[in-house]
């Protein structure tokens, strides 16, 4: 007999030892996440994932899903409570879209869009972050670092480089890089790097390419994020 | 800056040095870095390129957990590092004016580096003085009971460079302050006593069927005991005295239960992270029943069959190593720790002892275990628990001090005993660390089941407006509730006890908690980390007087959400004590609830300063009102 | 609905590049629509400089870069019921916002001292001119804003999407493609 779940009343298939998320994306449901990503070991820590499981509030990326098991995803409550996180997101950093090269494939703004996100709400931290430029082929703007960590584990897991990692506490948390002088010119790191494909927002940047797709053609622009669920295809 | 600069060669040595002692084992990064400090004053760039090769892994990495802990520093911070206890009660004790005193004294901004590079003066979450303060600490060694004319000396004997080891030693006395003693606090009980009743306890020595699996999967053998000491645990109906509860006999069962892969081995931990502000309790029971903490943890060893015990001690009681290490040492002599316990063979069980590095989320038994193998000390995601995959992703019992020195006496006296006292629900006994406006503050041991009110009237509490009790994540109780008592069915708590008479401004106890919360939070998930940030700037903003309903409904608002979305059980509570305070002193927020309408949180007229200053400009046009819609 | 009486709207650009306003005179013809239901107030459109006391609707383009823009809100915010944050730079700043990690006497140091070319220069401290605040704020951080249209500039469609909502009584709502913070 196959194992099934219910989410938001509908029947979801799962495999022994999948979370939510994964039998979910499976089946063709999307739930916003910007930590999560399929091919690394889920993170936990942005909780745009969270879901009330059996009417407890936990985080579908990290939750095995299990017989039986009542899911609640898109409703009005978590969606609202989403929608705070991504303001508090977006306050937290300096997230100018307008400038961003990565503005209409950016994960961040596309679940905020997802979301009804209409404007910040909170007052902005507005951090001093510097850019790094040092590298030949690659810009870090740590503006739009939401410490998700997928380059720290891209790096680690995959490129076996340990290039990136998360230094200092609490808000005071930020994206350090792998050299004496802080400078990612000074790493190992390469364009071909799977770090250097994974960032959800405007951090890493390759050098010399922006804003090479026009407004209107770009992956947000053609569809919204949840129809972008790729897992079952 | 030159008192901050080591020759590259001779931190090389020191790296080296420290390296070697904890054999290259990046697990104890924590531990090796902490050293280094001690001798380098910081841990440099130098440090870290020396340690990256010694140690053989990532600059990243070892930056990385340098980083998340308050004491470490990767910037020099002179040769005498100061840090003032900023908890409520070092408040109420002046500790402000202290540090402000120090500060001039030495011609020093609070915060900074010295120009000579010789000190620096901050502040730092309560350091578990409670009952002496204020308090600070000096390169990481606790100095209780500050006066003026103390700080004088103290700046004095900074001034003339004087090495901390040459200061009297009456500087850095720490008082007990036992007021009331009871099982625990008096123990009947000699080092070795409780292992062994424990294992006279087994119905024989032969090899029941119920011992045979423990047997098999390497529990020390010979004995009938393990079981017969889990079955005690179990009857005394011991719950964790960490604040959470849980019950004991569960978790020791779940651990020995925990399938061991192969050269896997079963951990002990006992958790001295005593961070939450106003507890202080642990710091005594290890200063003055260090071997009944000990033996707790080595019968709980014997239980599950554990062969390795972590003591995991905070930072702010450095200063009580050498005194454990000797304790250590001294069982290790008589044959209750290392191997063959008591002549048992096979028994075999020792404890290392981990000193923290300012950081109240180790507290939590997920990053403290991260913390144990020398990383970031972030919560984990759980399940698994650690009673299956813990440290190094070995079966590992995490328990409170406290529940060790319990268990020990139950392991002595037995379940039955134990379970006499106390209430139904909540059996034994709870040490309480009483602070704040009362007469007698220290520790206070009572049975399960006292009410607030007896305990205010012991300490000698007058005209008390509120008691916080377990800390700023427990619970603030107004007068009606005194006759609350103390016990899992009515009030947990860790064992903090916070009086407050009717002179305290119950809001600014709140803001201070908040603050607290906001410094803590680790930074892992989004919620905890900007959300305990907001909660702050609305604390400050009602403080500077800027506040208006509008902010009370954010203030509910991000309590939801921390609530239902943070990681771990810090963000959970971090609104505690602003809802708390919110239901029973609603009249200290309207006092500071000075604008019907929305206000902005930062001072209009104060942003135009600088361009003010820039082009010397003073007229009306150069001015902005704040109040909104108001005029100046 | 004609008969209706007209709301009156205000509209107004602080520290913004009137984009914002460009993109609203993009709602092409629907302007003479619009103006069946409503009539301008104070607005570039119009050249009125003050706001009247009962104003319906007030849309604010640009964030707070000064003591002028200050000002200028708190009228918007005191005769007007419904107030509209249009555009990137009222939500969060904008562009002007990115001086924010800048202290502020860096910039006038540089912008009138330091910069190549300037020889003895001087910062102006003429009084008729609005002092520079410390950082660029969003409106929302100075009064209450009740609506926000985003966008760099919001297209007209999506402009023309919430005045509607707004006069048909609707929580205005912007889907896929009028939903844009670029």
């Amino acid at each position: 007999m196959s194992l099934t779940f219910t989410l938001d009343g509908k029947t979801i298939p799962f495999e022994d030892g999948q979370t939510i998320i994964q039998a979910a994306g499976k089946a063709g449901v999307f739930i916003p996440h910007l930590c999560y990503h399929p091919e690394f070991k889920p993170h936990g820590s942005c909780k745009l994932c969270t879901v009330k499981v059996n009417g407890r509030h936990t985080a579908s990326c990290t939750m095995r899903a299990m017989p039986g098991m009542v899911v609640e995803s898109d409703t009005e409550e978590i969606n609202a409570e989403r929608r705070a996180l991504t303001q508090m997101l977006f306050v937290e950093g300096n997230h100018f879209c307008p400038s961003c090269e990565k503005s209409g494939n950016c994960q961040l703004q596309a679940t905020a869009y997802h979301l009804g996100m209409m404007s910040p709400h909170y007052d902005h931290f507005f951090p001093n972050r510097p850019v790094d430029a040092s590298h030949p082929e690659v810009l870090l703007d740590f503006n739009r670092c939401i410490l998700c960590s997928l380059c720290v584990r891209a790096s680690r897991d995959v490129d076996g480089k340990n290039v990136f990692a998360l230094s200092g506490r609490g808000i005071k948390t930020h994206l350090i890089v792998n050299a004496r002088s802080g400078q990612l010119g000074d790493t190992d790191f390469a364009l071909a790097d799977k770090a250097a494909q994974v960032c959800p927002v405007g951090v890493i940047l390759r050098k010399r390419q922006g804003f090479a797709v026009p407004i209107g053609e770009r992956k947000y622009d053609k569809a919204p994020i949840a129809e972008t669920v790729t897992e079952g295809k | 800056m030159a008192l901050n600069t080591m020759h590259a060669e001779a931190v090389a040595g020191v790296v080296d040095r420290v390296v070697a002692r904890y054999r290259r084992d990046p697990s104890n990064m924590v531990q090796i870095l902490r050293e280094i400090q001690e001798s380098c004053d910081w841990i440099s760039p130098e440090a870290i390129d020396r340690l990256q090769s010694t140690l053989g892994v990532p600059r990243t990495k070892i930056e990385g957990v340098a980083g998340f802990y308050s004491f470490f520093y990767t910037e020099p911070r002179g040769r005498y590092r100061v840090l003032f206890s900023d908890n409520i009660t070092d408040r109420m004790l002046g500790n402000r004016a202290l540090m402000e005193r120090l500060c001039n004294n030495l011609w020093v901004e609070r915060g900074k580096v010295s120009e000579d590079g010789l000190v620096s003066v901050g502040k730092t979450a309560c350091t578990g003085m409670c009952d002496q303060g204020p308090a600070l600490l000096i390169n990481n060694t606790a100095m209780p009971a500050l006066t003026a004319e103390r700080i004088d000396e103290i700046a004095e004997l900074i001034r003339n460079k004087l090495p901390l080891s040459e200061w009297p030693a009456a500087f850095f006395k720490v008082e007990d302050n036992i007021r009331r003693a009871d099982i625990l606090l008096n123990a009947d009980f000699k080092p070795g006593e409780a292992l062994l009743a424990g294992r006279a306890r087994a119905p024989d020595e032969g090899l029941m069927a119920s011992n045979m699996r423990s047997w098999r999967e390497g529990l020390p053998s010979g004995m009938g005991g393990p079981i017969a000491v889990l079955d005690e645990i179990k009857r005394a109906g011991l719950r964790g005295r960490g604040g959470a509860g849980f019950t004991t006999g569960m978790k020791w069962e779940a651990c020995r239960n925990a399938q061991l892969k192969a050269g896997y081995q079963r951990i002990i931990v006992c958790n001295a992270d005593e961070g939450e502000p106003g507890t202080f309790k642990d710091r005594v029971l290890l200063s003055t029943c260090a071997d009944l903490v000990f033996e707790g943890m080595t019968v709980a060893a014997y239980a599950v069959g554990a062969t390795k015990g972590f003591v995991y001690l905070r930072g702010e009681y450095r200063y009580l190593l050498d005194h454990l290490n000797a304790v250590l040492a001294r069982r290790r002599r008589e044959k209750l720790l290392g191997e063959n316990i008591l002549g048992i063979p096979g028994a075999d069980f020792d404890i290392d002892i981990h000193v923290g590095a300012g950081a109240y989320i180790c507290g939590e038994e997920s990053a403290l275990i991260e913390s144990l193998e020398g990383k970031r000390g972030t919560p984990r995601n759980r399940p698994p628990f650690p009673v299956t995959n813990g440290y190094l992703d070995q079966p590992t019992i995490v328990n409170n001090v406290e529940t060790f020195a319990a268990a020990a006496m139950i392991a002595l006296k037995g379940g039955d005993w134990y379970a006499g006292i106390g209430t139904r629900h909540s059996t034994g006994t709870k040490i309480l660390s009483v602070s704040g406006d009362c007469e007698r503050p220290g520790i206070y041991e009572y049975p399960f089941g006292v009410s607030i009110r007896q305990v205010l009237a012991d300490c000698g509490a007058r005209d008390t407006q509120a008691v916080q009790v377990s800390g700023p994540s427990g619970i603030c109780l107004a007068e009606a509730e005194f006759d609350r008592i103390i016990g899992f069915e009515d009030i947990p708590t860790s064992g903090a006890f916070t009086v407050f008479d009717k002179t305290r401004d119950m809001f600014e106890v709140a803001r201070n908690y908040v603050h607290f919360f906001q410094h803590e939070s680790c930074g892992f998930c989004t919620p905890c980390r900007v959300g305990t940030s907001l909660l702050k700037n609305l604390m400050d903003k009602l403080h500077y007087g800027a506040g208006s309903p509008y902010d009370f409904s954010e203030i509910e608002k991000l309590n939801q959400l921390l609530q239902s979305m943070s990681h771990c059980g810090l963000g959970h509570t971090a609104c505690n004590p602003v809802l708390d305070t919110i239901a029973k002193f609603r009249p200290a927020y309207e006092k500071r609830m000075n604008q019907q309408d929305f206000t902005p949180a930062f001072d209009l007229d104060r942003a135009l300063s600088a361009a003010r200053q820039m082009t010397g400009r003073d007229d009306a046009a150069a001015h902005l009102a704040n109040a909104h819609g108001g005029e100046a | 609905m004609s008969n209706k009486k007209k709301l009156k709207v205000a509209t107004t650009s602080l520290a913004g590049c009137f984009g914002c306003h460009m993109s609203f005179l993009d709602i092409d013809e629907r302007l003479f629509t619009l103006l069946d239901h409503i009539e301008f107030d104070r607005s570039p459109l119009t050249d009125i400089k003050t706001c009247s006391p009962d104003c319906d609707i007030g849309i604010i383009e640009g964030g707070l870069c000064n003591a002028e823009n200050v000002h200028v809100l708190r009228e918007f915010r005191q005769n007007c019921k419904i107030l509209i944050a249009m555009g990137a730079c009222a939500i969060n700043g904008g562009l002007p916002a990115q001086r924010n990690h800048l202290p502020l006497t860096t910039i006038l140091e540089e912008v009138y001292h330091t910069s190549p070319g300037l020889a003895n220069g001087m910062i102006p401290n003429d009084p008729e001119l609005p002092l520079p605040l410390n950082q660029v704020h969003p409106i929302h951080e100075v009064v209450q804003v009740d609506y926000f249209i985003p966008g760099c500039p919001p297209s007209g469609d999506a402009i023309w999407k919430v005045l509607t909502d707004l006069l048909a009584g609707r929580e205005p709502a912007l889907g896929h493609g009028l939903m844009h913070y670029d």
